[in-house]
């Protein structure tokens, strides 16, 4: 099946954008707001509004419509797993794994932003999700912001963690790819990277991306905490599995 | 003026004895301490500055060599080593920067060095008295274009030179107040790094020179559309107080300085701390410059309905740790936070709640309102809305400070066209209720009214729980924003030196003269 954007009619392909050209507003600027938008691949271009933000540039709101679509038919994504809730989580491993599991988290490298990790860890979680401290069947370090790799690492070690999570908000001029590369190198240089499942977390993260770089899992944007645990417990299991057959 | 939430504001009087209480045993831990951060602060306002071939700063080269001599205090070798080589500032800034070593010179006569420590104080005097009465003036030359609340903005693209552009545009769509929000990190280096920098990663290095740059951009910028734009940065973080002399000597107007901040959130010693908040508040109060206290990050962590009151607990104390550097009501911009769950039922009453009843406490201080973050999400659309309502509160209330809020919160560090949306939206709602708040009196006993107490009395109830604790132990115990800060843990607690009773600084001679303190 093929989609294009709806407006208010079947297949119309209207779009709108908004943007900024470093140029100072007058009839020559809208019109070369249109034509962008022309290039764009849009039609029906509509510059609705236009206004002055400084001597030397402009900002346009810009109606179009687009012929574009897409086969949603050939569209391949990973579809996070049907989670468990916090209930579920703490049953399963109840049930499954018979003892407490051990989860260390930080945001780590010069990233000062504790909230990703806070969200998930805090005992008061996020948006009404409880984060892992609540968890009875969960023992939750927080390690705050701005941890080097190699003292997350050590502290998984001591505390004989289960599973590691590492928050990257910060992703200017790409140093999380950076600091996650070197994290999991010097987990495979340590020789640990099969006694912890890696998580990372943060707002450009995809699972994708976690994978290519040699973690177990990635979380984006709108992730909750028992999206998480759910993915960790389940992990923890299979590797389980893996190993004793 | 009476309580328009018509409350009883007497449990503010029992905060504010409680507030000194808890401050009382740390005054005497700040009095008898420095730190190389205070040390190096010195030298600069004395004219120590520039950086050595592997970039270290001739402030932190001198307080090295000095070593355990720092508990004399740094000014007498500085000036001794300026006597003694027959130097000019410059000159021996040089030396130093080549290996020069100012403890290793004996000492002249202390005489001839009181007097030209009077002499360095006396330039300072002229130069921050000179900022004081330019600001003074071309504040209330172009006061009717101002905004009230003023509309703060942050420009954070790492490069001055871009961060220039942007805040000149900021200015230009009308932004009142420009901050150059500082490298992530920044605050742990125990250094400042020198000139004019072009990388960082979400902020820009606070630089002398990078300040200097800034300064100029929104002169000439101010001058066109008649208006003093303000200039903020940050004091915080283990170069506090240098960050306050540079933001004196360069007339910065505002800097973001907190009492406990950076031991919380940035786990930084509570010794180190809170000796080097109270130079910086010193020096803030005599260069008449603004602070802005970090109350909202205590909502960002935690849920901001049931914790509200520990921000205005932790008001309590930034007042008094405040008050005891000298600091005046007018410079407190103490700080809060819109930052409600925007789906709880009635969430606007309360934040209205929290916002008038701080007004009413500190009636005389430049309150500082931030926007909403928490809640953010990529949804650019309700952000907007979002962001609408709090520009009402900050209005209808009578905050001091707005910080605007970015429709791309979340999402990346604001466009150019983010600001100047925020700066239009913040516009239209302060020109459009323009007189609301003069018209409106809350209903006795309502919503408002009765949340506005419950804020009050549970925060009285919590101060009298620090100061049962004391607050060293109170912060160590996690009471303050759920972490825990041992004592002795945190970065920078080696760089705290207890004063020897010969310790000689003529600047907070000075400073605590002209401030009456201490």
């Amino acid at each position: 099946m093929h989609v294009r954007a709806y407006g208010d009619t079947m297949d119309d392909g209207a779009v709108q954008l908004s943007f900024t050209l470093p140029m100072a507003h007058s009839p020559k600027a809208r019109k070369a707001a249109r034509l962008l938008a022309q290039k764009m691949g849009l039609g029906a271009c509509e510059v609705v509004h236009a206004a002055s933000l400084a001597d030397d540039f402009t900002f346009f709101i810009v109606y179009g419509k687009t012929t574009a679509a897409v086969d949603v038919d050939q569209i391949q994504v990973h579809v996070q797993e049907e989670g468990m809730d916090y209930h579920a989580v703490n049953e399963f491993i109840r049930d499954r794994i018979r003892r407490r599991i051990v989860v260390v988290g930080a945001c780590t490298g010069f990233d000062a932003h504790t909230v990703g990790i806070d969200a998930i860890m805090n005992m008061k979680g996020y948006d009404h999700h409880y984060g892992l401290e609540r968890y009875p069947m969960i023992d939750a370090h927080n390690l705050g912001a701005q941890v080097s790799n190699e003292l997350l690492i050590q502290k998984a070690v001591d505390l004989n963690a289960d599973a590691v999570l590492l928050s990257q908000v910060v992703t200017q001029k790409d140093t999380h790819i950076y600091n996650l590369t070197h994290f999991v190198e010097l987990v495979e240089a340590e020789g640990l990277r099969s006694r912890f499942v890696l998580c990372v977390g943060g707002p450009r993260i995809t699972h994708e991306l976690a994978l290519e770089l040699g973690f177990d899992a990635g979380f984006g944007r709108g992730t909750y905490p028992e999206h998480v645990a759910s993915f960790i417990v389940k992990k923890m299991v299979e590797r389980e599995r893996v190993l004793s057959s | 003026m009476g309580s328009k939430l018509g409350i009883d504001l007497r449990p503010a009087e029992r905060a504010r004895e409680l507030a000194q209480t808890i401050v009382a045993p740390v005054q005497a831990h700040i009095e008898a301490h420095t730190t190389v951060s205070v040390e190096r602060a010195t030298l600069r306002l004395m004219g120590a500055d520039g950086v050595n071939g592997d970039d270290v700063p001739v402030p932190n080269l001198a307080v090295h060599s000095l070593g355990q001599h720092l508990d004399y205090g740094a000014a007498r070798y500085y000036i001794n080593a300026l006597l003694a080589k027959g130097f000019g500032v410059d000159e021996l800034n040089r030396a130093i920067a080549d290996g020069f070593d100012i403890g290793a010179l004996p000492l002249v006569d202390f005489a001839h060095i009181e007097e030209k420590g009077r002499d360095l104080v006396g330039q300072f005097e002229a130069r921050i008295q000179s900022h004081v009465t330019h600001r003074r003036e071309a504040v209330a030359r172009y006061k009717a274009h101002e905004n009230s609340p003023l509309l703060y903005v942050i420009v954070a693209t790492g490069n001055i030179y871009e961060d220039v552009k942007q805040a000149q545009a900021a200015a230009m769509q009308g932004a009142d107040a420009i901050a150059v929000i500082r490298s992530t990190a920044q605050s742990l280096l125990d250094y400042v790094p020198y000139g004019a920098t072009t990388e960082g990663f979400g902020g820009t290095y606070a630089t002398r020179e990078n300040f200097r740059i800034m300064r100029a951009a929104l002169d000439e910028t101010g001058e066109q559309i008649e208006k003093y734009v303000r200039l903020v940065n940050y004091a915080s973080g283990l170069c506090m107080p240098e960050i306050a002399a540079m933001g004196a000597l360069e007339r910065l107007d505002m800097m973001l300085n907190d009492s406990m901040y950076g031991i919380l959130f940035r786990n930084i010693n509570m010794a180190r701390t809170f000796v080097d908040q109270s130079f910086s508040r010193m020096l803030h109060a005599y260069a008449d410059i603004v602070i802005n206290t970090g109350e909202d990050n205590y909502l960002t962590t935690a849920d901001a309905y049931e914790k509200g009151y520990t921000v205005l607990a932790s008001q309590f104390i930034n007042e008094r740790f405040a008050l005891n550097a000298g600091l005046p009501h007018r410079l407190m911009g103490l700080g809060h936070a819109f930052e409600m769950d925007p789906g709880m039922e009635n969430g606007f009453l309360y934040e209205l709640a929290q916002a008038q009843l701080i007004r009413e406490i500190f009636p005389d201080c430049p309150l500082k309102y931030m926007p909403p973050t928490k809640y953010m999400t990529g949804d650019i659309f309700k952000g907007y809305a979002m962001n609408t309502l709090f520009n009402l509160v900050g209005r209808v209330t009578g905050q001091s400070i707005l910080l605007l809020g970015m429709l791309t919160e979340a999402i990346h560090t604001p466009f150019l066209q983010d600001r100047y949306l925020a700066l239009a939206n913040a516009r239209y709602v302060l020109n459009n209720v323009r007189d609301l708040g003069a018209e409106i009196a809350f209903k006795p006993g309502g919503k408002i009214a009765r949340r506005a107490e419950e804020v009050l009395s549970q925060a009285v109830m919590f101060l009298e729980q620090v100061a049962e604790m004391g607050l060293f132990d109170a912060i160590e115990q996690g009471l303050f924003a759920d972490v825990r800060r041992p004592k002795g843990g945190g970065r920078g607690m080696e760089g705290v030196h207890p004063k020897s009773p010969e310790y000689w600084n003529p600047f907070e001679g000075f400073l605590r003269k002209e401030l009456n303190v201490g």
